[in-house]
């Protein structure tokens, strides 16, 4: 039996929590709301317990792919249900049932209205996204991709503010045109190699007019999910819209999905076509750190000020990513749990003000801190973990990229550093107007501090933060053999010796 | 004697349909409106005596009967199975709906049974005159039945122009058939092929013919540029018959499709490839796009047909083994998704109240999760949004005509996915995230519930196990076409 889930530990991860979503459906009862938050309490917690062992397992000297299972799916198309789990996606994964189960707590009596729906959606939601992040076939990839769009959807759509379904509709419709331009690619691949596996698709050569094509219909894909500039106003409007646990899974993991298909698709599958849109693909990583940063910075509302920073922070992944060098894509991978764990607390520490005012306007607030000191505290903290602040998981990321891009090209990491200071600016430009000074008016006048359940999660993600700023080898240990891995795949090039027949 | 008996046994399943749609509307003379139940439950014995027959009967080999101008192989039995259980859901479904409007009466029983009979017919119809019988006893079965709501100005005048339209389309397509005998001099399907390849130069009178023909077939698919009586005929019918029309007719116009340019005109590929083509990007275009700016459901659903319509022409344009298989794929998965989605509309009319708007599906999920969750279901499974069984049907055409290679064609199919997306979420969106303006309990029979729910799940269960329906439909294709 034990032997059974060692064996199965991605399956588990991925169908614990669906089936825990499941389970909460059906034992819904609004009258009975708070039996309701139990079960997905321990569903979400059981969820997360079970993606432990994929830590202690994990063979850390290896780069490839670990913890694999499978069987055929459907054998007609040769689809195959592949799973399996490499540095790059451990601590994604593990981040996925983290903040599932911080959003789960975080919701308690947030959420009144429909509260199995929401609790479901969650659970449902971290199964599919841990399923992206462990699928090794395409198509199965490609389901657990757009599978998790429908509770996104109903997330932002019932629960979320005045706006949502304007927000909501655009979030679906812009990540469906780009993942169905993916699916063609797929399909393209598919009908050249005879299979749908990923590792197959590594092998194919393509002459570089065709990487490029392929490359691009992943971008499409990809870049609407990360979000990189221009394709980026979804994300203000999903967040602003969405409600908290909304914007933290927005957040800490869905644009994550888009990194990681980044490396996991993108690059090895067509790696010439990525060399030779390099110069583009930093100019648009570039323009999202600084142009977004900008805009970050004239934002009235909180969470939207947040969600640029998000766009903003991501466009350090992006950079990182496209620098090809081992510190700059290291960097990169923290810079995606860091921005996980910092985007969530941010995002819940509004959502602490915004239960208490219902407002996210800045100018709604003023002097919070006289009041409610205790979240005064993390607040500051985890705004200075944004802007990046050495001794902060925020400062380890960002640093290890521009180190990279200084080896690559010193403007590249001038500009990218150069932006620290924005990012500085707006964070605590933020901060200052919103917790310090006078008491604004009565309604922060009569603000009552954390509860012990609001405490609690904060604790934990600051607790964190600083643990992934102190000691990042925790990650980088996990993820050095797999980078290196995944930087020969990229050098490789796959252009054909000879040209196939047809072309 | 023996050859008669040969061909009854043959054809047994339309038989029984026959006799039965007759039994019934002598019996629904002689019984009393209040024991209607008993021509309901007879209809239902119907559809589950054809089934065993059909089941039992069915053999790999193909066999024909009535001199070569029916067949019965594979594809047919299969298709017939799918109309049995899609006639039987519709029974279910439409019961009280029926009865709440005074339509519970046997001539509805014997006319749904008579156009099966005449579905049943052209999927098995191997001679051009065969299959041109089977598609007027369905037309004019559905003429009547659009037509009987006698009260109804609107259901009238539905019925006034499918009939007009259909039998000018009908007319087309005898036209058509009457070339292709003149240049072959032969009605059967498999004489006419044998005809096209030995003959040396293919005459443009064939070509002429070859135009009709897909003409008729476009018209009584309801493909863009002859898809005018679609959103007509959706909205005026009475929901029910709506249901039927929009649902297991396309299997039989879909056998046809395969019977008459597959096996009768494959050497004319390359001249109907390019028909349906247009067809198809014109049917994905229009339909998608007009649908949007719908607001009654029953007209949304008909433009979304006409593009789905276009999908399925895409698998068939591709005119490969593949292209054949996932078309008819496409096609029976559309039927159950329609079905599932006319059901719940169905469900929620009641006395006086026809649930046809947009906005009557408001706050659903407030008035009924379990129902809101199904139509959910139905419309994510529409959009192609896996994992339901609709990506499946998508994903499955789009590989056929990537692999014949028409890649900006199935680019631009992608892209009018999204758009027909948007529809398609606009009735969650009412459903979930608005109040409801009704607030009606909504009562249904406990077997309506129970194969509503069946049917619904269904597209999620296969979607995520599609194996088995695919390897039903290879089964089909393959060892009728080879």
């Amino acid at each position: 039996m034990l032997n059974y889930f060692y064996h199965h530990l991605l399956s588990f991860a991925i169908w614990l929590p669906v089936v825990a979503g499941v389970v909460v459906l059906a034992s819904a009862n609004e009258n009975k709301a708070n039996t309701t938050r139990w079960i997905a309490l321990l569903g979400g917690l059981l969820s997360f317990l079970v993606t432990i062992p994929l830590y202690t397992q994990f063979n850390f000297a290896d780069g490839g792919l670990q913890f694999q299972e499978g069987f055929s799916w459907i054998p007609a198309f040769n689809i195959n249900y592949h799973l399996g789990a490499d540095g790059l996606a451990v601590p994604l994964i593990l981040l996925t049932s983290f903040t599932t189960l911080i959003v789960i707590i975080a919701a308690w009596e947030v959420i009144e209205k429909r509260v199995a729906q929401y609790m479901a959606c969650f659970l449902i939601m971290s199964g599919l996204m841990i399923g992206v992040f462990s699928a090794l076939d395409a198509i199965l990839y490609y389901v657990f991709w757009e599978a998790m769009l429908i509770p996104m959807f109903l997330v932002i759509g019932i629960w979320g503010g005045p706006n949502r379904v304007y927000a909501t509709v655009k979030f679906f419709l812009y990540t469906l045109l780009g993942s169905l331009l993916m699916l063609v690619a797929f399909i393209y691949l598919y009908l050249n190699t005879g299979s749908f596996e990923i590792a197959d698709f590594y092998r194919f050569p393509m002459p570089l007019q065709v990487q490029i094509l392929v490359f691009l219909a992943f971008f499409v894909a990809f870049a609407v999910k990360i979000p990189m500039w221009p394709v980026h106003t979804w994300l203000p409007d999903a967040h602003v819209e969405a409600p908290t646990g909304g914007s933290v899974v927005l957040a800490a993991i869905a644009l994550k999905l888009g990194g990681y298909s980044f490396l996991r698709f993108a690059m090895p599958i067509a790696p010439d076509a990525a060399h030779h849109l390099t110069p583009y693909m930093i100019s648009l990583s570039l323009i999202a750190i600084v142009y977004i940063a900008l805009v970050a910075l004239v934002q009235k509302d909180m969470k939207k000020l947040i969600a640029y920073s998000s766009i903003s922070h991501m466009g350090f992944v992006t950079l990182g990513f496209f620098l090809f060098n081992n510190i700059g894509l290291e960097g990169a991978i923290v810079q995606m749990l860091s921005h996980g764990f910092i985007s969530a607390a941010m995002f819940l520490c509004v959502g602490v003000l915004y239960d208490r005012v219902h407002s996210r306007q800045i100018e709604a607030y003023g002097g919070v801190a006289n009041t409610m000191p205790a979240f005064a505290a993390f607040a500051v903290f985890f705004a200075m973990a944004n802007t990046g602040l050495p001794g902060t998981s925020g400062f380890v990321g960002e640093f290890m990229v521009i180190l990279g891009a200084i080896q690559i090209n010193f403007w590249y990491a001038f500009l990218a550093a150069f932006t620290l200071i924005f990012g500085a600016a707006y964070t605590l430009w933020m901060v200052k107007r919103v917790f310090y000074g006078a008491v604004a008016n009565d309604q922060v006048a009569a603000l009552s501090d954390l509860n012990k359940r609001e405490f609690f999660i904060l604790a934990t993600l600051a607790v964190l933060v600083l643990a992934l700023g102190v000691y990042p080898q925790a990650v980088t240990d996990m993820t050095n053999a797999t980078v290196n891995e995944l930087l020969t795949h990229f050098a490789q090039s796959k252009l054909p010796t000879s040209l196939p027949a047809g072309l | 004697m023996e050859t008669i008996r040969y061909d009854l046994i043959t054809a047994l399943p339309e038989l029984i349909v026959l006799c039965m749609a007759m039994v019934i509307l002598l019996t629904d003379l002689f019984i009393s409106p209040a024991r209607r139940m008993v021509i309901y439950s007879m209809a239902q014995l119907t559809l589950l005596a054809a089934a065993y027959f059909s089941f039992s009967s069915h053999a790999p080999s193909v066999s024909t009967a009535f001199s070569g101008a029916f067949i019965d192989d594979a594809m047919a039995d299969v298709l017939k199975l799918m109309m049995y259980l899609g006639t039987s859901f519709i029974f279910v479904y439409s019961r009280q709906y029926l009865q709440h409007r005074g339509m519970f009466r046997g001539e509805f029983y014997a006319l749904v049974l008579f156009s099966l009979l005449g579905m049943m017919i052209m999927v098995s119809g191997q001679s051009m005159l065969t299959l041109y019988v089977g598609l007027e006893l369905l037309s004019l079965s559905l003429y009547a039945l659009v037509a009987m709501d006698r009260d109804n100005a609107k259901a009238t005048e539905a019925a006034m122009k499918y009939f007009v339209l259909g039998a000018l389309a009908s007319g087309m397509l005898l036209y058509g058939m009457s070339m292709v005998y003149g240049m072959t001099g032969s009605l059967n399907l498999a004489e006419i092929n044998m005809a096209l390849m030995s003959g040396a130069k293919i005459h443009a009178v064939m070509i002429l013919g070859l135009v009709f023909i897909v003409a008729g077939l476009a018209f009584k698919l309801g493909a863009v540029p002859f898809q005018m009586w679609v959103p007509d005929v959706y909205e005026g019918s009475p929901t029910a018959v709506t249901m039927l029309i929009s649902s297991v007719p396309k299997l039989a116009a879909f056998a046809f499709v395969i019977r008459m340019l597959v096996q009768a005109l494959p050497t004319l590929a390359v001249d109907w490839q390019q028909m349906l083509m247009i067809m198809a990007v014109l049917s994905i275009l229009i339909g998608n796009i007009t649908a949007i700016a719908q607001t009654n459901l029953k007209r949304m659903l008909a433009y979304s047909t006409i593009s789905h319509i276009g999908f399925v022409l895409y698998g068939l344009m591709s005119a490969t083994m593949n292209g054949f298989i996932f078309a008819m794929f496409y096609v029976v998965s559309y039927v159950l998704m329609t079905l599932a989605g006319f059901g719940i509309i169905l469900l929620l009319s009641r006395p006086g109240f026809e649930a046809d708007k947009l906005d009557d599906l408001k706050g659903l999920n407030q008035r009924s999760p379990w129902h809101a969750f199904l139509m959910l279901i139905v419309m994510f499974s529409m959009a192609g949004v896996p994992p339901t069984l609709g990506f499946y049907a998508k994903f499955s055409v789009l590989q056929a005509a990537l692999a014949a290679g028409y890649i900006w064609l199935v680019v631009f199919a992608v892209l009018m996915a999204v758009i027909g997306a948007f529809y398609y979420l606009r009735v969650i969106k009412l459903m979930y995230f608005d109040d409801p303006l009704d607030t009606h309990a909504i009562s249904a029979p406990m077997d309506t519930r129970v194969v509503l729910g069946f049917n619904a799940l269904a597209l999620l269960v296969i979607g995520l196990m599609p194996e088995k329906l695919m390897e039903i439909c290879i089964y089909a294709i393959t060892s009728s076409l080879s």
